[in-house]
C-alpha cells in the first residue's frame, strides 16, 4: 500500500441555501493518503478553506462508520460513489486514482429539499414513518419476548430489510426519486413479524398515501435503489410491499380498512 | 376517503393499472406475432384467419378492439400521467450516472411513443387500408379446409340476385398474404416496421419481467430467471414480427 | 452539594418495587398540563419521549441530527444483556445485578444497579413487541450469546448491529408519537444551554443549526438525554458530532459532573492511518476469540515493518511477542478491555508498534485459519474481515489485522440520584449522560440495556413524582420570556458572536485534534501524577489560544458546521481539564482508570477501597476557579469487596 499523497481535482456542488441557485465550483487538494477516508479529505479541504478564510463545504457526516445514515454525497453521478454496499464515509482514496477530477454533489431529489451545498432536508422519511414504520404498542403491558415463536428464516429476512439506515441513497439514484425501497424496507420488516400483522393494511395504505403526499416519484423497477444501497436490502421487499398493498387495497375497496 | 379512489390516485394503484394493461397487450403481441407467422405457410391459411377474425359471430371484433383500444388508452394515459410525475419529483444531476438500470428499463416512455405512433400508421396502413393502395390486388376465394384428399374446400355463399334468382357462389375474401407482401416491399415501410418491433422488442424486455415485480410475483431467486424469460419472449416476438418484412426484402434482392 | 442518593430503603430486590408504589402519581388527565423536554433522541431519549407522550405528557424533544433516527447508539454491534435466563444457565436478576456491580469494580450503585438488573427482561419484551428482529433459533424462539467474559448466555442479538435495531424500535415508538402529535421533534436543534430558575431546571435554550435562529423553550422538567463525551480525545469512537455541550452546560448551571475520568478505551479497533484521521472504527471484540495478538521481539524488526521493508509474515514465529498470552496465560488473548489496551499501549511505546504510525499491533488468525480452514473462519468473521478490507486496503485472511485501542464508551456523566435527578431539581440524566450504573468499567452488551432502561422503565415513574411534587399550580406555567430565560438567551448569542469575531488563525479542528493528544496522553489507558499535573498546566493555555486565535468562517444565521465545532470544542476544552482533576485526585486505581502508582507488581489494578469507595462529584465554581471534589459514599450490602484476577 503506497502512502504518498494524492491529488485530486473536486467539483463540488455549492449552494448558500434552498432557494439561491448552486454551481459546482473547482478545488485542488493534495497530499491525500490513500488510507484517508472520502469524508477526511473534505475535513482537509475544509481546513485549507478556513485557513484562507473561505466558507467551509458543508456536508453531512455523524458516525462514520456506515451506520448512521447521515452522509449523503453523490459522486461522479452515483450516491455513496462507485463502491458498491459503503457509504461515503467508508469509501477510501485508494480507490481513486491520483490526479483523477471528482464530481460531489449532493443527494437530489424534489423530495430532500437542499439546506446548503452537500447537506439536503430527508425529513420525508421521518414523515413516511410516522404514517405506519412502527407497530403500535404502549411501553410495558406487553407479552414475554418468547410468547410468539417467530421462524427463523421470517426473522432473518426481516433483519435484512430492517438494516436499512434511512440513509435516501435509494431515492438519489432512482431516475424517478422513487422512495419505495426505503419505505418497503420498514413495510416488509414489520409486515412479515407476528407482531406486526394485526395493523398491516392500514400500514402500507398509509404509508404509500404519505410517500405520494411527500412527492416522491413511482417505482418503475430500475433496479438502481437496490445497486446502491448501501445495506444490500432488495427489490424482493418492493415485491412485497405491491403484494401487501394489493391485498389491503381489496379489502379496502370492498371493506374497510381506513 | 373511498377506496377505489384512494388505489387509483396512489402511485401503485397506477402500477397495477401498468401492469395489468401491459400484461393483455403482452399477450396481445404475442397473439397477433403467431398470427402473422401463418404467412409462410400456404395462402389459405392467413387468409382464412382473417377470414375469420373479420366474421366474429355477435360482433366479437368490434368487442375486442374496444377492449384493446381501452387498454392501449389507459396503459398511454397512466404511463404518460407516471412518467410526468416522476420527472417532476427529480431534479436531475450535473453528473449523471447508472449503476445498472437496463437500456430497456430507461427507455420505456420512448419506447411506447414510437409503439403508440407505429400502432396508428399500422392501422391505417393494413387495417383501414388508406395508407397504400392494395385494390389492385385481386380477391381470393376463401377456401376453409382441405379435404383428406388434398383439394381445397372453397367455401360458397348463396346470393340472392335482384330478379329474384338464388345463385351459389364462392365467398371471395382479401388476399391478406399478398396485400402483405406488397406492403413490406416498400422498403421504407418495411424498415420503420422493423425499427418499430425493435422498439416493442425493448419495450417488453423491461415490461414484461416488471409485471411480475410490481404485482408483487418476484424475488431475488426469480428476479435473475425472469429477466430472462421477459428477454426471451421480446425477442421471440421481435422474431417472430421482423421475420415477414425481412424476408419480402429478401425476396426482392 | 446535596448529594442525597435517596436510596429507597428495603431489601435490594424491594426497593424498586417500594418505590414505585410510594412515589405520587400524576392524574392521567392532569399529565397534558405538564410540559417535558428531552435532548437527545438515543436510546434513552428516544424511548423516554416516547413513553412520556404516550402517558399523555407534552413533550419536547431535539437533536442534532436530521432526523432522530441518526443518534449514536445506532453503533453498537455487540448486543444487549437481560437476566431472561432462556438457556437455563443459572442467570438471575441478581446475577446480572452481581456481575455489573463486580465489573464496574464496586464503584456503581447497587440499588441503582439491581433496579437495572430488574427491568432488563421487560425492555427485551418490550423490543420484541415493537418489532425489533432478534436473532433466532431454529425453534422460532430467542438465542443468546455470551459476552464481554460473562459466565452465563444472557446478550440478545440481532447480527452486529443490535444498537441500530434497538434505536430503530426507540424511534419508530417516537415518530408514532409524533405523529400523533404528543411529541413535537425538533431536529438540527443543538441545545446550548440549560436554564435554571429559582433552583429548578425550566428550559433551555437551542440554535436552530438551519437558521441559525437562537430560541428559548420553556418546560417543567428537562430530561438530557445526550451520550457520553469520548470525543474529547478527538479520535473516539464515537461519531463527529457527540459532544460534551449539553452535559457541561448543565454543570456549570449547577448540576454535580461524577467521576469524569472514567471511560473506557476498546482494545479492537482499527489504528489511525495518520494524521488525517477523523475517528476511528470499532471492530467486535470477538474477533479476539479466535485472534492471537502479537508484536515483533525487537525495535528494529517493529521499525523495519513500519518502513514497509518487512511484512509480518516475514517475522519467525521465534521473533513474536504474543504478549498477552506471555503475561496472563490463563486468559491470554481474551483479558479483559483494559488490561489487552494497556498491554497494546505498552508494546508501542516500547517503539515494537507496527501501523506506519508506531501504534498498532498485530491480531493473527493464521493459526486459527490453519487449524479450522479458512471457510469456518469466513463464517465467524466474515463481515468484519470485509469491513477490515473496506477500511485499510488489507486482505486479514493473508496478512494479520493491525488493532489499537480506542476511547469508545464514558462511565462518567452527571450525578443523577435514584430518581435520575441532577444536583438541580428537575433537570433529569439518562443513559451514557449519567454516571450512575456502570461504575468504573461497564461490561459490554450494557450500554443498550440501560439506556433503554432509563427511557422506558425508570423515568416514567420517576419524573411522575417530581412533577406530582410540583403541583398543578405551576404546570406548564414557565415563561420563556423570564428573565432567566433572557439571560441565557443573551449568554448563547453573544458566545456565538464571540465565536464569529475572533478571526484568528487556528481552525477549531486543529485545537480539538491538539486537546485530544494532551487527554490521550494523560488521561488515557494509563495515568499518571506528573503527567496529569503538567496536562492541567497545558489545557489552560490552549483554552487561551482558542478564545485568542480560534476561527470560524461563515456567519450565525445559517448551517454554519465550523461554528457548531467551535462550540463543541470550546466546552471540551474546559471539560478536558476537569477529567484530568478527576483523574488526578482518584488517587487509586478501579476499573478503567488505571493509575501508574497504584499496580500490583504483574500491572493489576490496585484499588482503595478504604479512600475511594466513592463517586466523586465536581460542582463548578466559576470559570478559571478550581472546582470543588464532593463525594457520596458507596456502601455495599450485598456484593462484597473483592479483587479480580485474570491470571
Amino acid at each position: 500500500m503506497s502512502n504518498e499523497g494524492r491529488s485530486y481535482t473536486l467539483r463540488i456542488w455549492r449552494q448558500k441555501n434552498r432557494n439561491t441557485p448552486g454551481k459546482l465550483v473547482d478545488y485542488k487538494v493534495t497530499n491525500i493518503s490513500p488510507g484517508s477516508s472520502f469524508l477526511e479529505m473534505l475535513d482537509l479541504l475544509n481546513e485549507d478553506l478556513v485557513a484562507k478564510g473561505e466558507e467551509a463545504i458543508a456536508f453531512d457526516n455523524d458516525c462514520r462508520e456506515g451506520i448512521c445514515g447521515m452522509c449523503s454525497l453523490t459522486i461522479n453521478g452515483i450516491p455513496h460513489g462507485p463502491e458498491r454496499r459503503t457509504t461515503v464515509c467508508q469509501l477510501h482514496m485508494r480507490k481513486f486514482e491520483d490526479g483523477a477530477v471528482i464530481t460531489i454533489e449532493p443527494f437530489r431529489a424534489k423530495p430532500f429539499p437542499i439546506v446548503k451545498d452537500l447537506v439536503v432536508d430527508r425529513s420525508a422519511f421521518d414523515r413516511i414513518i410516522q404514517a405506519g414504520g412502527f407497530i403500535s404498542v404502549r411501553t410495558g403491558g406487553v407479552p414475554d419476548a418468547n410468547a410468539i415463536a417467530i421462524p427463523k428464516d421470517v426473522a432473518d429476512v426481516a433483519m435484512d430489510a430492517a438494516a436499512c439506515i434511512g440513509c435516501g441513497a435509494c431515492v438519489a439514484a432512482c431516475k424517478n426519486s422513487s422512495a419505495m425501497l426505503f419505505t418497503s424496507a420498514k413495510a416488509s420488516q414489520l409486515n412479515r413479524l407476528p407482531q406486526g400483522q394485526a395493523e398491516k393494511d392500514r400500514r402500507v395504505l398509509l404509508m404509500i398515501s404519505q410517500l405520494d403526499k411527500e412527492g416522491f416519484g413511482s417505482c418503475t423497477n430500475y433496479g438502481e435503489c437496490q445497486a446502491v444501497c448501501p445495506k444490500g436490502i432488495t427489490l424482493d421487499h418492493i415485491a412485497k410491499m405491491h403484494r401487501d398493498y394489493a391485498v389491503a387495497s381489496f379489502k379496502n375497496v370492498f371493506g374497510k380498512v381506513l | 376517503m373511498n377506496g377505489i379512489l384512494r388505489l387509483l390516485k396512489s402511485s401503485v394503484g397506477k402500477k397495477y393499472l401498468m401492469a395489468i394493461t401491459g400484461t393483455i397487450l403482452a399477450l396481445f403481441v404475442l397473439g397477433h406475432m403467431l398470427g402473422n407467422l401463418q404467412y409462410f405457410f400456404d395462402a389459405r391459411w392467413i387468409n382464412a384467419y382473417a377470414h375469420h377474425l373479420q366474421h366474429l359471430p355477435y360482433g366479437l371484433l368490434w368487442v375486442v378492439r374496444a377492449v384493446l383500444f381501452t387498454t392501449i388508452v389507459i396503459h398511454i394515459v397512466v404511463g404518460v400521467l407516471l412518467t410526468l410525475h416522476n420527472v417532476q419529483a427529480r431534479p436531475g444531476y450535473e453528473v449523471e450516472g447508472t449503476v445498472q438500470a437496463s437500456l430497456g428499463s430507461r427507455t420505456m416512455i420512448w419506447t411506447g411513443l414510437v409503439l403508440l405512433a407505429f400502432a396508428t400508421f399500422h392501422i391505417f396502413h393494413y387495417t383501414v387500408k388508406n395508407v397504400q393502395d392494395f385494390s389492385s390486388i385481386p380477391e381470393v376465394n376463401y377456401i376453409s379446409s382441405v379435404t383428406p384428399e388434398g383439394l381445397p374446400v372453397v367455401e360458397t355463399e348463396t346470393v340472392i340476385t335482384p330478379d329474384g334468382n338464388g345463385i351459389i357462389r364462392p365467398v371471395a375474401t382479401p388476399n391478406v398474404q399478398a396485400i402483405m407482401k406488397t406492403g413490406f416491399s416498400v422498403t421504407g415501410y418495411s424498415l420503420f416496421y422493423i425499427f418499430a418491433v425493435g422498439m416493442l422488442m425493448l419495450h417488453l424486455s423491461h415490461g414484461v419481467s416488471s409485471v411480475f415485480q410490481t404485482l408483487g410475483l418476484r424475488n431475488e431467486v426469480w428476479r435473475y430467471k425472469l429477466n430472462c424469460l421477459a428477454w426471451l419472449y421480446a425477442v421471440a416476438v421481435f422474431a417472430g414480427f421482423a421475420s415477414i418484412p425481412v424476408s419480402v426484402l429478401i425476396g426482392k434482392l | 452539594m446535596n448529594l442525597d442518593s435517596k436510596i429507597p430503603s428495603g431489601a435490594i430486590g424491594e426497593k424498586w418495587v417500594n418505590h414505585k408504589f410510594s412515589t405520587k402519581l400524576v392524574n392521567p388527565a392532569n399529565k397534558r398540563k405538564y410540559k417535558v423536554i428531552v435532548v437527545g433522541s438515543g436510546l434513552a431519549g428516544a424511548s423516554a419521549a416516547a413513553t412520556l407522550g404516550e402517558l399523555g405528557y407534552q413533550v419536547l424533544c431535539f437533536c442534532y441530527q436530521d432526523s432522530p433516527r441518526r443518534a449514536h447508539s445506532i453503533a453498537a454491534q455487540g448486543g444487549i444483556n437481560a437476566a431472561k435466563n432462556y438457556q437455563n444457565d443459572g442467570d438471575s436478576v441478581y446475577r446480572l445485578f452481581y456481575d455489573t456491580v463486580k465489573g464496574g469494580d464496586f464503584r456503581s450503585r447497587e440499588a441503582n444497579v439491581h433496579r437495572l438488573a430488574e427491568v432488563s427482561c421487560n425492555i427485551i419484551d418490550q423490543c420484541v413487541a415493537q418489532g425489533v428482529p432478534f436473532a433466532r433459533e431454529y425453534g422460532g424462539l430467542l438465542d443468546n450469546r455470551s459476552f464481554g467474559g460473562a459466565q452465563v448466555s444472557r446478550t440478545f442479538y440481532a447480527r452486529g448491529q443490535t444498537g441500530q435495531q434497538l434505536l430503530l424500535g426507540a424511534y419508530s415508538a417516537l415518530e408514532r408519537q409524533i405523529g400523533l402529535g404528543t411529541v413535537k421533534m425538533y431536529t438540527r436543534h443543538e441545545m446550548l444551554d440549560l436554564v435554571v430558575e429559582d433552583g429548578r431546571a425550566v428550559g433551555i435554550v437551542t440554535r436552530n443549526m438551519v437558521t441559525g435562529a437562537v430560541e428559548p423553550w420553556a418546560a417543567d422538567a428537562v430530561l438530557l438525554c445526550t451520550g457520553g463525551y469520548s470525543n474529547v480525545f478527538f479520535l473516539s469512537t464515537n461519531a463527529t458530532g457527540c459532544n460534551v455541550t449539553a452535559a457541561y452546560r448543565a454543570y456549570k448551571k449547577g448540576a454535580g459532573f461524577a467521576n469524569p475520568c472514567f471511560t473506557q478505551i476498546h482494545p479492537t479497533c482499527i489504528p489511525q492511518h495518520g494524521d488525517q484521521q477523523s475517528k476511528l472504527t470499532l471492530m467486535s471484540e470477538s474477533l479476539r476469540n479466535d485472534g492471537r495478538i502479537w508484536v515483533p521481539k525487537s525495535r528494529e524488526d517493529a521499525a523495519a515493518i513500519r518502513a514497509g521493508k518487512k511484512s509480518p509474515n516475514d517475522i519467525p514465529e521465534a521473533d513474536r511477542d504474543y504478549y498477552l498470552e506471555r503475561k496472563y496465560p490463563s486468559f491470554g488473548n481474551l483479558a479483559p478491555r483494559d488490561i489487552s489496551s494497556r498491554a497494546a499501549k505498552e508494546a508501542c511505546d516500547d517503539k515494537r508498534g507496527v501501523a506506519n504510525t508506531g501504534f498498532g499491533v498485530y491480531l493473527d488468525f493464521k493459526d486459527a485459519i490453519n487449524r479450522l480452514g479458512q471457510p469456518k473462519i469466513e463464517e465467524r468473521y466474515g463481515n468484519l474481515f470485509e469491513m477490515y478490507e473496506r477500511i485499510t486496503g488489507v486482505d486479514a485472511y493473508k496478512e494479520p489485522m493491525q488493532i489499537y485501542p480506542a476511547p469508545h464508551y464514558t462511565m462518567g456523566g452527571l450525578w443523577v440520584d435514584y430518581n435520575l435527578m441532577t444536583t438541580i431539581p428537575g433537570c433529569f440524566a439518562l443513559g451514557e449522560a449519567n454516571f450512575s450504573d456502570h461504575g468504573a468499567n461497564r461490561l459490554g452488551a450494557s450500554a443498550l440495556m440501560q439506556g433503554l432502561a432509563d427511557g422506558y422503565f425508570v423515568i416514567p415513574y420517576t419524573l411522575g413524582g417530581y412533577l406530582a411534587g410540583l403541583g398543578l399550580a405551576s404546570a406548564g406555567k414557565n415563561s420563556p420570556e423570564s428573565p432567566a430565560f433572557k439571560a441565557s438567551l443573551e449568554y448563547v448569542k453573544e458566545r456565538t458572536s464571540k465565536f464569529l469575531s475572533i478571526k484568528g488563525k487556528r481552525t477549531p479542528r486543529s485545537l480539538h485534534q491538539e486537546l485530544g493528544h494532551i487527554m490521550w496522553e494523560a488521561c488515557g489507558m494509563a495515568r499518571e501524577a506528573s503527567v496529569l499535573e503538567k496536562a492541567i498546566e497545558a489545557i489552560p493555555h490552549l483554552r487561551e489560544e482558542f478564545w485568542k486565535n480560534v476561527t470560524v468562517t461563515g456567519s450565525g444565521e445559517e448551517l454554519n458546521q465550523q461554528l457548531e465545532m467551535a462550540g463543541r470544542v470550546a466546552d471540551f476544552l474546559e471539560f478536558g481539564e476537569l477529567m484530568c482533576r478527576d483523574a488526578l485526585a482518584r488517587d487509586e486505581s478501579c476499573g478503567c482508570h488505571l493509575r501508574v502508582e497504584h499496580q500490583y507488581p504483574d500491572g493489576e489494578a490496585k484499588r482503595d477501597d478504604e479512600k475511594f469507595a466513592h463517586v466523586a462529584v465536581w460542582e463548578y465554581k466559576g470559570d478559571n476557579v478550581t472546582p470543588v471534589r464532593n463525594t457520596e459514599p458507596l456502601t455495599y450490602e450485598n456484593v462484597h469487596f473483592a479483587v479480580r484476577s485474570y491470571k
